[in-house]
């Protein structure tokens, strides 16, 4: 563990202003603080070696990106679209395999004229072109860093794009890398256009069951939206959509008409569950389906928000079955895995959610963090009203949400629904910092400096993050284990999901490999019992 | 699989459907990283960062660090020299690199940052070098940044510090893999010509595993060799898209005569390479080299009825390419469908004939194809879709059209991120080319062995 002292001497090695700006992002957890503030969701100081990515990457990458139906413009030079481009796990299935574009990159391809005259024309050709070949029922465009800067207007474009093709959705998103701090910004503005122009726009009035709900923040990585939703169909809930692994255009345009929506990743979508409840109605429930008992409180209170005593029956033989199944697989794999330690860094839930799945396993989290996250999403929900906008936050739009008129629906009575927010988190997430464990290191947008010294000197025995610090790790003969990604495994979700995870955990900690990192002729001497004899003759 | 992909072919001109190419930044970090103890750095919002490190990453299987000015709003307005003077006392003050090498990124070249000047006046600790290319992302591809930064090498380092020419050779390898880059070594010091590589990727992008974290592992080319580039005698430029423009700008500045050869990739490139090599240091080509080239051609012999006639379609990055359609022209197959998403010429960056090129090789060997520079995959498949062929050759981005079209994919070039160990076995020369020969040919006869009856099963093939 780590105490203050030490982590003092790790930030004494930067230049004096950021270990000052450092400081604010690293907490040691202490039980006896009430709320210990983290700064977060602020600029990462320049040249320093961060793993965070930009507007766009949060917006086209991580909120549009999944929807498969949608033709996806990115409009500028290659590289944005080409990045964005089947690098991100997130699965996807159509009836019409026609209909689904994921494993296609649509790029403007911008060139110098088109940075100087405008890329407006372009793009309306690129329009012309993708609605002619592929008639799809949405489009949607992104814009990278220089489509703002040379002024071309793509609400304009987008505009004149539906004129043309009164059919087809256009919906243009001023997502330039620059703005905001991170992907997060990004994250925003895709949730600020799929609520004004998407959710909503379907004719459904009615819920096609009383038990439909929208699943949200969930990007069915490696197919965890599929196990949950597996999970939730087989207890009999109705699932309208996924926002937005393996989601729709078509589903998603009646998300309106659900009587809950489950928040999975609370910092990528948490303004549309917010925009729903002002202009529908519908409560959100923070759930966390990575863990057995995370799963199990997450099924079990939305089987309360409900309160229909066959759901909550069937939730509970859904839940008996399937800790039967699970329990017994997975003791080889904690019996590996137990007394071990873990960094857990990941974008913005996973660095919270992964702790208890860890946690089952014997595995103590002695460091978390979020690439991307903000204040709330590790102090909790209650201090966002202490959160001061700083410039770069004021530069994304926050909308205003009216009732709507027709379509809002008390769906749980107000007394009701005071009572059930004392017992579930309805409209509410407590962050990452109030379930770590004393001593704990709580780092936000954790950086390569201190990667490699922490590690040096907590020696964790599981590193899990992403690609970019994965082999850097590896290289310290330390098992990197990638959380955005599930290094092309999965699905982690659910109980069979944990089960999964434990059977890959407990290989990269067991894998013979490892034990060959330092050759035999470090350990043992080149003149092994030849000087003694010799000397023996000698004498 | 890419089931909206149609049969017919339209004129498009709005952009690219599933590119072959990508910007140039991130072709200037991998030229970077061939410097020994040098920290790329992005001037730019830290996503192209990230995006090129990701990228980088799932291709070598190698930490990839650089560092990001990390633009915001503020930055794009007023201008990113403060953000980059920041950068640079900080990558000093904390990961201490001998040389930090920055690139710029469409956002910094839009706004119009003028980094030269930046980097002039830059408080820059003593006895360590910055220096930087022009990257704009909306000008050439990936390769072009890969030129660029090399050229940038030569424009910042190269001196002619002595009278005399040394009796050694420069080689720019080009964008290709480590396990190339030192191949090509192991070759030139074979043909006793005392030679210094840049960039050199080798022993940095395939680091061995230590149990310790080296940000600045053992290889690179150091600053004193890319100094000393300006007294070498001759320079090999293998690629003319990746490597021609900086040896052209050390034949101006410090008159070190060039050589644009091919990318020796296949018998007829690597034979070159060694002719030139022969003919600069008057040595002749040592019996190792030719056993391995008598092989070579053995094998070339023994299995030509394997692929004589089979159709390829090749595509990816413009120098890799043309060595490969020789290659297999060579062989006796027939690459019908040739694609770089590479443009053929680029303002401010290589001037290229990929096109007539290959359109040459083709018509000398009577094969009838398509060939495009600055194409995407989605006109390759169409191609495809309207000419079969047996094999395809390109990239991991590939694995889809072969999917769609069920034809096997040979993994070549850059990036392959679903598959492992290519970055450490070289494709260059003389044995190179038995390990593509050994690919291509193995694609084909398992494909055979997985559609034939049972009863043309053979155990003899």
């Amino acid at each position: 563990m780590i105490n203050n002292k030490t982590l003092d001497e790790i930030l004494g090695q930067y230049p004096v202003k950021v270990k000052k700006n450092r400081k604010k992002h690293i907490v040691i957890k202490e039980d006896y603080i009430g709320n210990q503030e983290i700064e977060a969701n602020s600029r990462t100081i320049p040249g320093i070696i961060t793993n965070r990515g930009c507007a766009y990457a949060g917006c086209k990458g991580v909120v549009l990106g999944p929807l498969k139906d949608v033709i996806h413009i990115v409009h500028g030079p290659v590289g944005c679209g080409y990045y964005a481009w089947l690098t991100r796990r997130n699965k996807a299935k159509s009836e019409d395999p026609s209909k689904n574009y994921l494993a296609y990159c649509f790029s403007t391809d911008m060139q110098e004229s088109d940075i100087v005259f405008g890329g407006e024309k372009k793009l309306t050709r690129l329009i012309d072109e993708v609605v002619e070949i592929f008639h799809p029922a949405a489009v949607t465009i992104s814009a990278t860093c220089p489509v703002g800067l040379i002024g071309d207007d793509i609400g304009q474009v987008a505009k004149t794009a539906h004129a043309k093709y009164p059919d087809i959705n256009f919906t243009a998103y001023s997502c330039e890398g620059y703005k905001g701090v991170s992907q997060s910004a990004g994250h925003h503005i895709a949730n600020n256009g799929l609520m004004q122009y998407i959710i909503g726009q379907g004719e459904m009035e009615e819920s096609p069951s009383p038990f439909t709900i929208n699943i949200m923040g969930e990007y069915n990585i490696g197919g965890d939206g599929w196990e949950i939703k597996q999970m939730l169909e087989e207890i009999g809930y109705h699932i309208q959509t996924v926002m937005t692994g393996d989601g729709s255009y078509e589903e998603l345009k009646n998300a309106h008409v659900s009587n809950l929506n489950l928040v999975q990743c609370h910092r990528s979508i948490n303004y549309i569950a917010d925009m729903l409840e002002i202009k529908y109605g519908t409560p959100w429930l923070k759930v966390n389906f990575i863990g057995i008992n995370s799963t199990i409180n997450s099924l079990r209170n939305m089987a309360v928000y409900f309160g229909d005593q066959g759901l909550m029956d069937r939730t509970e033989r859904y839940i008996e079955k399937e800790l039967q199944k699970t329990q017994a697989s997975m003791e080889p794999y904690r019996k590996i895995c137990e007394g071990k330690t873990a960094f857990c860094f990941v974008g913005g839930s996973r660095g919270h959610h992964y702790q208890g799945l860890y946690q089952e396993l014997g595995i103590k989290t002695i460091l978390a963090g979020y690439e991307f996250a903000h204040r709330d999403d590790y102090e909790g929900r209650e201090i966002m009203g202490s959160i001061k906008l700083d410039a770069d936050s004021q530069n994304i739009p926050n909308l205003t949400i009216e009732p709507d008129t027709k379509r809002y629906q008390v769906k749980i009575p107000p007394e009701k629904m005071e009572e059930l927010k004392d017992q579930l988190p309805l409209n509410y997430y407590e962050g990452m910092i109030k379930s770590m464990q004393e001593g704990a290191l709580v780092v936000d947008d954790l950086n390569h400096f201190e990667t490699e010294e922490l590690v040096r000197l907590l020696k964790p025995d599981v590193f899990s993050s992403g690609i970019k610090d994965k082999y850097a790790v590896q290289k310290m003969g330390i098992p990197s284990k990638q959380l955005h990604n599930y290094d092309y495994s999965g699905p982690y979700a659910g109980f069979r999901g944990a089960l999964n995870f434990a059977r890959d955990v407990a290989m990269s900690i067991a894998s013979p490999t490892w034990s060959y990192i330092v050759p035999p002729w470090y350990s043992r001497p080149i003149l092994e019992g030849i000087i003694e004899e010799r000397m023996m003759e000698g004498a | 699989m890419l089931d909206c992909t149609p049969r017919e072919i339209t004129q498009r001109s709005g952009g690219l459907i599933n590119p072959a190419k990508t910007c140039q930044p991130i072709g200037a970090m991998y030229a970077s990283l061939g410097i020994h103890g040098c920290l790329p750095h992005s001037h730019g919002s830290q996503g192209c960062c990230a995006y090129h490190r990701a990228h980088l990453t799932r291709h070598f299987r190698e930490p990839v660090m650089a560092s990001s000015s990390s633009f915001t709003e503020g930055a794009s307005v007023f201008g990113g020299a403060s953000n980059m003077k920041t950068a640079i006392a900080n990558v000093f003050h904390i990961y201490n690199p001998d040389v930090m090498a920055i690139h710029t990124t469409c956002l910094s070249e839009t706004i119009g940052d003028d980094v030269a000047t930046i980097v002039k006046t830059a408080d820059i600790p003593e006895g360590k070098v910055v220096i930087h290319a022009n990257t704009p992302s909306y000008q050439g591809s990936h390769i072009t940044g890969f030129s660029n930064m090399t050229r940038a090498m030569v424009h910042y380092l190269a001196e002619s510090s002595e009278g005399k020419k040394k009796n050694q050779i420069n080689i720019i390898p080009g964008f290709v893999n480590p396990g190339d880059m030192r191949e090509i070594k192991r070759i030139a010091g074979l043909m006793g010509a005392p030679s210094i590589m840049f960039p050199d990727t080798s022993g940095v992008m395939d680091a061995p595993i230590t149990g310790h974290f080296s940000m600045y592992p053992q290889g690179g080319t150091t600053v004193k060799q890319l100094k000393d580039t300006g007294n070498s005698s001759l320079t090999l430029a293998l690629g003319s898209y990746a490597s021609a423009d900086a040896a052209y700008l050390l034949e101006k500045k410090c008159r070190v005569p060039s050589l644009v050869l091919r990318t020796p990739i296949g018998i007829k490139a690597t034979d070159e390479f060694l002719m030139a090599m022969r003919q600069h240091c008057m040595q002749e080509v040592p019996y190792e080299l030719e056993l391995e080239r008598g092989q070579l051609v053995d094998i070339m012999t023994d299995t030509h009825y394997h692929y004589h006639g089979k159709k390829a379609a090749i595509f990816g990055d413009p120098d890799i390419v043309m060595a490969l359609t020789e290659f297999v022209l060579s062989l006796g197959m027939k690459p019908v469908h040739v694609l770089t998403g590479t443009p053929d010429s680029t303002i401010g960056g290589p001037q290229g004939s990929f096109e007539k090129e290959v359109k040459g090789m083709l018509q000398q060997a009577d094969v009838q194809g398509q060939v495009k520079a600055g194409g995407d995959l989605f006109t390759l498949h169409q191609w495809i879709k309207n000419e079969a062929v047996d094999v395809l050759i390109g990239s991991s981005y590939g694995k889809y059209i072969a999917r769609a079209e069920d034809i096997p994919l040979v993994r070549v070039g850059f990036p392959v991120l679903d598959r492992a160990v290519h970055s450490y076995l070289p494709i260059v020369g003389y044995k190179g080319a038995m390990r593509l020969l050994e690919m291509i040919d193995n694609a084909l006869l398992d494909r055979i062995e997985r559609d034939c009856a049972d009863e043309d099963m053979e155990l003899v093939m």
